[in-house]
């Protein structure tokens, strides 16, 4: 049977299994929304803005590891995308996004919603197709899956002006039984004599630490990992984006590093010898100062990305793999080699960071103790958030102080649980992430942290989650400021809130909510909190905004010491700096 | 120190664009640049000339070979090589022409009493000295091929 170009890429989209297409209409992919109309295999899910298409998309894709798809017009629809295609693309993220393009013939003369999406995107994709042929779509659409899932996973753009999707002009639909580029070959496999090295190193080491990051979870590559650690038994850190890789409950797991990682995980990575750095990129939030970073340790750096290995820092022993396959063949190794980690030094080393997370960790309850305030604290919040939610919940965020204290104070055991903008830090991105996370779990809790500021970046698709019944739960705490811009003016601008707070302008959450249909609570005393967030998480059915109003005055710490500091150099407290 | 990086790419829509942009995004200043379909013409041989560290060198062709087009790159530089550049110079009458281009291989293309028009090539080091001494002559305009090399000996940029 022969196939229109709109219907030949909603076929080639089935045959990718793709189940949901976050997306907006619009001219130019009118042809395509017919042709969805048309068809059952995948579900459109319409958002209220192109920007809650690619982060809901990349929410998806983030919670399952399937490449998530998202639909745009031309002009103002391919460019409301782009900050969701250079979110995906800092946190290497497979999207296929697909826009519409004015026909070929009026490409180049400034027509009607015309902007050239190949070059505008060009920087913050992987790779980008413009469909020149209509009977390539279905070779395009698997190439671009192809891309977008291998190697080092990314964004990919499928341009398609509209004449290509003519539904009078009909072509056979054709898949190829495999995909290979002359020009693309992912290595997988880690060089033999690059892993004898690293075991050799990992096991005459005396002070190793793990540092593991989003790669691991995008290799799939989180088992593996724990089987590492239970032959080496070493301390582990996660980043950001790595966080849920390693279990947060685990004893060798010494929280989040970087600028706000705890006080532990910095001094073991500024005083170990050998750092064993698998799916991280040595990130500016990371290293602090580069050339003080960790000044005695070898590095074995393991990523499928050879341009991230001796980007920042100069590996020793670079591995370039598969996370997976690399983690597989260390192990191999290890327990193959004669050498024995010494387990004096390994013992002496471990107690060394006890007494570090002892004298300055995130423990909770003596902070609790010697704060004063009271109004609730974020971190309060969070810490109620993990017992209503057992630990168990999909957790999504957005960018500013919550964020972090999210990470410090949820402890992720899976992996895919944490869902947020590392990379490119985009506010907004919490609550479309969340309703991609929901439709593919809809039986599971899925709640997005957020703070006020963020939330109103997309607050619109609060309806989008009305129409599709998405009973997301969305803990805002709100602090009534742009609150991470107003922690820097505290430390840095003597205090002076250059356009950071709003605290008479903001809405009334808990209308707002209601009036899109969904239940809104507000919370301001410390005795209402925990019934509170029981009441909101016993509606199973329901989107419920829990707006908690919490202690304006806190910070976030630790804080790596900027500019010309090490890992080791940290503010701990508002006036303690170490 | 100055780098001659070969790249060998899909000769497609769009793969030119998405290595000069890559200069640009990562920092890093092309030169000269040069590009034609070689092969069967469905690949694409570019040179591009630029300045930086060993370190520089190393990440711009590991970004280089990320781009999906891409299929081979190589600097030059690296090891021995044969390089060269073409130059088409345009003069009102100069009477120092043969001066100027005496290290390279030139070619009289047009003369008459308004205009000269000549061709040259050499090492692009030798191409440097004339250009600079062409400015204190009658010079219309140039236009430089920029450089193009290959690897001395077998080695070649191959699929
Ligand atoms: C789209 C976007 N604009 C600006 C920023 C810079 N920025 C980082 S955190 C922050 C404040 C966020 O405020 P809020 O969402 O209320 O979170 P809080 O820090 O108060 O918890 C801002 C403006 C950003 N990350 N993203
Ligand atoms: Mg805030």
């Amino acid at each position: 049977m022969k196939l229109s170009g709109g219907d030949l890429l909603m076929r080639a989209l089935k045959d990718e299994g793709v189940k949901f297409i976050f997306g907006y209409p619009g001219g130019a992919a009118l042809h395509i929304y017919d042709s969805i109309f048309k068809q059952k295999a995948c579900e459109h899910i319409l958002v209220r803005h192109e920007q809650g298409a690619t982060h809901a998309a990349d929410g998806y894709s983030r919670a399952t590891g399937k490449p998530g798809v998202a639909l745009v017009t031309s002009g103002p629809g391919a460019t409301n995308a782009i900050t969701g295609l250079a979110t995906a693309f800092m946190d290497s993220i497979p999207l296929v996004v697909i826009s519409g393009q004015v026909q070929s013939h009026l490409i180049g003369t400034d027509s009607f919603q015309e902007t050239d999406m190949i070059g505008i995107s060009r920087p913050i994709v992987k790779h980008s197709f413009i469909v020149q042929n209509t009977k390539d779509i279905p070779r395009i659409v698997q190439e671009a899956f192809h891309i977008a899932t291998t190697g080092r996973p990314g964004p990919v753009v499928i341009d398609i002006p509209k004449d290509k999707t003519d539904p009078s002009k009909l072509y056979e639909y054709k898949r190829a039984k495999e995909i290979s580029l002359r020009s693309y070959q992912p290595q997988i496999l880690p060089h033999p004599g690059q892993i004898k090295k690293a075991c050799k190193n990992i096991l005459s080491a005396e002070r190793p630490v793990i540092y593991a990051g989003g790669g691991v979870i995008l290799g799939n590559a989180h088992k593996e990992l724990i089987a590492l650690n239970k032959l080496i038994k070493v301390p582990v850190t996660n980043t950001l984006m790595g966080l849920g890789a390693y279990p947060a409950n685990d004893k060798y797991f010494m929280g989040m590093l970087g600028m706000h990682g705890t006080y532990q995980a910095n001094m073991a990575m500024h005083n170990a010898d050998v750092i064993i750095a698998i799916g991280a990129r040595f990130d500016d939030r990371i290293t602090n100062t580069p050339s003080l970073f960790s000044p005695k340790a070898r590095i074995i750096h393991i990523d499928v990305d050879p341009a991230s290995i001796s980007k920042i820092i100069n590996a020793d022993i670079p591995i370039v793999g598969q996370v997976k396959e690399s983690i597989a063949a260390l192990i191999k190794e290890i327990k193959r080699s004669k050498l024995k980690i010494d387990s004096d030094a390994l013992d002496e080393w471990n107690s060394q960071i006890s007494t570090w997370r002892a004298k300055h960790g995130l423990d909770h309850e003596l902070y609790l103790k010697k704060n004063k305030s009271k109004m609730i604290l974020p971190q309060v919040v969070v810490q109620e958030l993990y017992h209503a939610t057992n630990g168990n919940a999909w957790v999504t965020s957005d960018v500013g102080q919550h964020q972090m204290f999210v990470a410090q104070y949820y402890h992720f055991n899976k992996p895919r649980r944490w869902v947020n903008s590392g990379g490119l830090g985009t506010m907004g991105f919490g609550l479309p992430a969340a309703m991609g996370v929901k439709l593919a779990f809809p039986k599971d809790e899925v709640v997005c942290v957020t703070g006020e500021g963020s939330i109103q970046m997309c607050i619109q698709e609060l309806s989008t989650c009305l129409q599709y019944n998405l009973p997301i739960k969305i803990i805002n705490i709100n602090n009534e400021a742009l609150g991470m811009v107003r922690q820097w003016q505290d430390m840095n601008y003597g205090g002076r809130h250059s356009a950071s707070t709003y605290a008479d302008s903001l809405p009334d959450f808990v209308k707002l909510t209601q009036s899109y249909g969904h239940v809104g609570l507000k919370v301001t005393k410390k005795s209402q909190l925990k019934k509170t967030l029981e009441k909101a998480f016993a509606m199973k059915d329901r989107l419920v905004f829990v707006d908690v109003y919490v202690d304006p005055n806190e910070h976030v710490y630790p804080m790596l010491v900027a500019p010309n500091g090490s890992m080791k150099d940290m503010w701990i407290s508002k006036n303690t700096k170490v | 120190m100055k780098r001659i990086i070969s790249i060998l790419i899909e000769n497609k829509p769009g793969a030119l664009a998405r290595v000069v942009g890559l200069f640009h995004q990562r920092g890093y200043n092309i030169e000269t640049l040069n590009v034609g379909p070689v092969f069967d013409g469905s690949y694409s041989r570019m040179t591009v000339t630029t300045r930086g560290s060993e370190h520089d060198v190393e990440q711009i062709t590991k970004q280089i070979n990320k781009i999906i087009d891409v299929i081979k790159v190589s600097d030059l530089t690296e090891g021995d090589h044969h390089e060269y550049e073409f130059i088409m110079i345009k003069f009102k009458q100069s009477s120092k022409i043969q001066k100027i281009l005496k290290n390279l291989n030139g070619k009289i293309h047009e003369k008459n009493k308004d205009a000269m028009v000549v061709s040259a090539w050499g090492p692009s080091s030798d191409i440097e000295v004339a250009i600079k001494a062409i400015g204190k002559v009658n010079l219309l305009e140039i236009a430089r091929s920029g450089s193009i090399g290959l690897h001395e000996g077998t080695k070649v940029l191959k699929i």
